[in-house]
């Protein structure tokens, strides 16, 4: 087996790298609401490169200080949709999220909004799949592709680039973390799955556009969003879900067939 | 209990623009607005159904608006008025799907479409417009 050896930086090319701090106080909120105990913050220094992420922070605390911090992490590459948190007051992923893009000596971690907290940094997305499942996140259609007198179902790269860019969502939640409706409105279906239902609506293989209209068309549906746009601004993925809640509602005003 | 087992935001976090570019920013004044103007509504008609109870009346309550303070709320008013109808045609038509750019592949730094120019320039327009409509509107009132 080859093994690759990686030279060690010395200590004068590392503050060259880095320019910045060695050093950084990261603050995690901890709390188990099952317990009963309140929340409050734990602080921690961390010693940070210039590609710290913060998820690697919090590692760093689990392996040195601490490993009872409670936080939800997998494939540490914006990918999974686990490791959403608010970093210093917004919502972001941890693995995506270097500390030195954060400008600040000092890191403060907490639960996303609007999620029941399980313990520390995690938090529950019952509501969250549960709101995305009643979108019927799959091709609705009578026949099937899968028979052997049938066709596959031909999309041109136009049809695909409808719905494309919504499909990429990860079901991290940072969304409705930043949602203003999501904050006071407990029965809102929020960004997340009003966007996956108008990416099943856009593709011309489905034909389930009036069932889903009919699910959104709601008192806690689509009419609650107000096109703040929070939601696309903390989308790690380029899904734009404001944009999709608009698609959407066209459809629902007589804007869009 | 319940609010803080959920963990949810509340009017606090509703309420504060501060966190999520000028969006966020036109959200909060037009909610803001909508309530100043429904507010202004109410004391509106409470204002002129004085006129009711005959010209004594009618003339107290003019005494007690046509002041400086009274003045500078209206100024307030047109200013509410102006930014809630400007932005509020922007968001009608967002609403409809007009304005919010086109699906498409997103490329890093996944810049969202739907928060494209046009919207922020209508923002700033808005404001804008409130601000003028609000000077103009001061200098008839406090002109004389």
């Amino acid at each position: 087996m080859a093994v690759v050896a990686v030279p060690k930086p010395s200590e004068e090319s590392k503050t060259k790298i880095t320019g910045q701090p060695n050093t950084i106080t990261l603050r995690i909120s901890r709390s188990n609401p099952s317990e009963g105990q309140e929340a409050a913050f734990s602080e921690f220094q961390i010693p940070v490169q210039k590609w710290t992420t913060v998820l690697e922070a919090i590692l760093y605390v689990k392996q040195n200080f601490d490993h009872s911090v409670a936080v939800r992490y997998s494939c540490r590459q914006a990918s999974c949709g686990s490791c959403g948190m608010k970093i210093n007051g917004k919502p972001a992923l941890a693995c995506y999220t270097k500390i030195s893009e954060l400008n600040s000596n000092v890191v403060t971690v907490e639960p996303m909004n609007n999620f029941p907290i399980i313990r520390d940094l995690a938090v529950d997305f019952k509501q969250l799949i549960s709101n995305h499942k009643k979108m019927k996140p799959f091709i609705i259609r009578e026949d099937s592709e899968v028979t052997p007198e049938s066709k596959e179902f031909i999309q041109t790269p136009q049809d695909l680039e409808k719905y494309l860019q919504f499909s990429y969502c990860i079901k991290c939640g940072l969304c409705n973390s930043a949602c203003p409706t999501m904050a006071t409105d407990t029965s809102f279906i929020g960004p997340q799955g009003l966007a996956q239902a108008y990416r099943y609506v856009a593709d011309n293989r489905d034909k389930g556009k009036d069932e889903r209209l009919k699910i959104v068309d709601d008192s806690h549906g689509i009419w609650r969003c107000h096109f703040a746009g929070s939601c696309s601004q903390v989308c790690p993925k380029g899904v734009d879900p404001a944009m999709a809640i608009q698609l959407l509602r066209g459809y629902l005003l007589g804007f869009r067939k | 209990m319940a609010e803080r087992l959920s963990n949810r935001e509340g009017i606090k976090g509703m309420a504060n623009p501060t966190r999520y570019g000028i969006e966020r920013v036109a959200y909060w004044l037009q909610r803001l607005t909508g309530l100043g103007l429904l507010a202004y509504l109410i004391g509106h008609i409470y204002e002129t159904s004085t006129i009711v109870n005959g010209k004594i009346a009618w003339d107290k309550m003019l005494e007690f608006t046509q002041t400086p303070q009274g003045h500078i709320f209206l100024t307030l008013v047109i200013g509410m008025c102006v930014f809630h109808t400007v932005n509020g045609v922007r968001v009608m038509l967002g609403h409809g799907g007009i304005g919010v750019g086109k699906p498409g592949q997103p490329e890093y730094p996944y810049k969202a479409a739907s928060l494209n120019y046009k919207q922020r320039l209508c923002i700033w327009v808005s404001i804008a417009l409130a601000a003028l409509a609000m000077m103009y509107g001061a200098s008839v009132l406090f002109g004389d």
